[in-house]
C-alpha cells in the first residue's frame, strides 16, 4: 500500500479535466504550493467526508498560497453533480481515461479495486512533493498532516 | 492522533478536572451523526460517574450544515450566560428545528434576553470562539463528526455505547 511516491520526488506532471470542457495541468500551478488529495470515490454516506472536511478547512489552506485539488477516478459529470451537492469550493479532477493514470503515476493507484488510494501530497512552489501520506482507505486522514506539511515548507 | 490544545478552565466540562477520564467531543449540532451520539453520551456519563468528565467542542461544517454555525453561537452565547449544557441539549433534542425560532424560543425558555441573543448573533460575538475550537480541531486530527478523544487520544473506532464503554474503561485501567 505505501508505495506512493515520498518526498524529495518531483511531482509527475499531468493533464485532467476538471470541468466537461477545461482541463488543469500541474505545472500552471508551479510557483505555489500544491496539495493532491487522491480519493477514491464521490459521494460516500457521510456528512463530515474527507472533500467535505476539507472545503471546511479550504481558508486554512489558503492561508499557505496553497491549492487544494482532489482527485479520483470518477467521471466529470459525476464530480461535477458531487461538487455542486457539497458546495465544494476546490477542483476536482478526473482520473478517467486512461483510469487511474496520474494515480498509477504516484503510485496511488488501488489496482484491484479500480479506484485510487486515499493519498495525499503536499508539493512545494518548484513542484517537488514535500510530503505524502497513504491512509488507510477506510480511514479519513483529517487536515491536520498536510497543515504541518505547508507550516513546514521553506519560506 | 492527538489532542493539540488540551482541556483548559474555558472549555464547556461536565464532571470534574479531576475524573480520571475525560471524553472530548468535536460536534455539529447539525450532523445527524452528532444527534445519533447525544444520547449515547449521556448514557455513557451515567455509566461512568464521577470517574469521567466529558468536554464539548464545536466543530461545525458550516459548508455542508447551514445551521451548524448559527447553532454553535447559539450555544456559546448560553454559555456567556451560564446556560450552555441546557442549550446544548435544546438544540441537540431538536435537530429538525435548528433556526432562529427554535434559539429564540430555548432562550426564552432558558430565562435569556432574545434581545441580548440577537445582538450576539447579528455581531458574531461569539464566531471567534467557535471558529477557534473548530481549528483547534482540525490541528488535533478531527476528521469528521462526531470525533471523539478519551484522554486526549482520538477514538477510531464507533461511537456506540459498548464501544465507547469498552475504549474508556481501557483509558481508566491504563491510568
Amino acid at each position: 500500500m505505501d508505495m506512493i511516491l515520498a518526498a524529495g520526488i518531483a511531482a509527475p506532471d499531468f493533464s485532467l479535466h476538471v470541468t466537461p470542457d477545461q482541463k488543469l495541468s500541474l505545472k500552471e500551478l508551479r510557483g505555489k504550493p500544491v496539495i493532491l488529495a487522491f480519493y477514491p470515490a464521490d459521494w460516500s454516506p457521510v456528512c463530515g467526508d474527507q472533500m467535505a472536511l476539507y472545503n471546511e478547512v479550504l481558508s486554512e489552506f489558503h492561508k499557505f498560497g496553497a491549492e487544494l485539488l482532489g482527485i479520483s477516478v470518477d467521471g466529470v459529470w459525476c464530480h461535477d453533480a458531487f461538487a455542486k451537492d457539497r458546495h465544494l469550493h476546490f477542483p476536482l479532477l478526473s482520473d478517467f481515461e486512461p483510469k487511474g493514470a496520474v494515480a498509477k503515476s504516484y503510485g496511488a493507484y488501488r489496482a484491484e479495486d479500480g479506484c485510487c488510494e486515499r493519498a495525499l501530497f503536499v508539493i512545494d512552489k518548484n513542484g517537488v512533493i514535500a510530503w505524502s501520506y497513504c491512509s488507510p482507505v477506510a480511514v479519513n486522514p483529517g487536515a491536520d498532516g498536510i497543515l504541518e506539511a505547508l507550516e513546514n515548507l521553506p519560506k | 492522533m492527538s489532542l493539540k490544545v488540551p482541556v483548559h478552565d474555558q472549555d464547556h466540562a461536565q464532571g470534574s478536572a479531576d475524573a480520571k477520564c475525560t471524553l472530548v467531543e468535536y460536534g455539529d449540532y447539525e450532523c445527524p451523526h452528532c444527534g445519533h451520539a447525544y444520547p449515547i453520551v449521556k448514557r455513557v456519563q451515567k455509566h461512568f460517574g464521577k470517574k469521567l468528565r466529558f468536554v464539548f467542542r464545536n466543530f461545525p461544517l458550516a459548508e455542508m450544515h447551514p445551521n451548524a454555525e448559527s447553532a454553535a453561537e447559539t450555544a456559546e452565547f448560553a454559555g456567556a450566560h451560564k446556560k450552555f449544557w441546557e442549550m446544548h441539549d435544546g438544540l441537540f433534542e431538536n435537530q429538525e428545528q435548528l433556526g432562529g425560532q427554535l434559539y429564540l424560543q430555548l432562550a426564552q425558555e432558558l430565562g435569556l434576553s432574545p434581545q441580548a441573543w440577537r445582538e450576539a448573533v447579528e455581531k458574531r460575538e461569539f464566531l471567534s470562539r467557535v471558529k477557534s475550537d473548530f481549528t483547534g480541531g482540525v490541528r488535533s486530527g478531527v476528521n469528521g463528526t462526531p470525533t471523539f478523544f478519551i484522554n486526549g487520544k482520538r477514538h477510531d473506532a464507533s461511537f456506540e455505547y459498548a464501544d465507547l464503554v469498552e475504549a474508556i474503561d481501557a483509558a481508566l485501567a491504563s491510568e
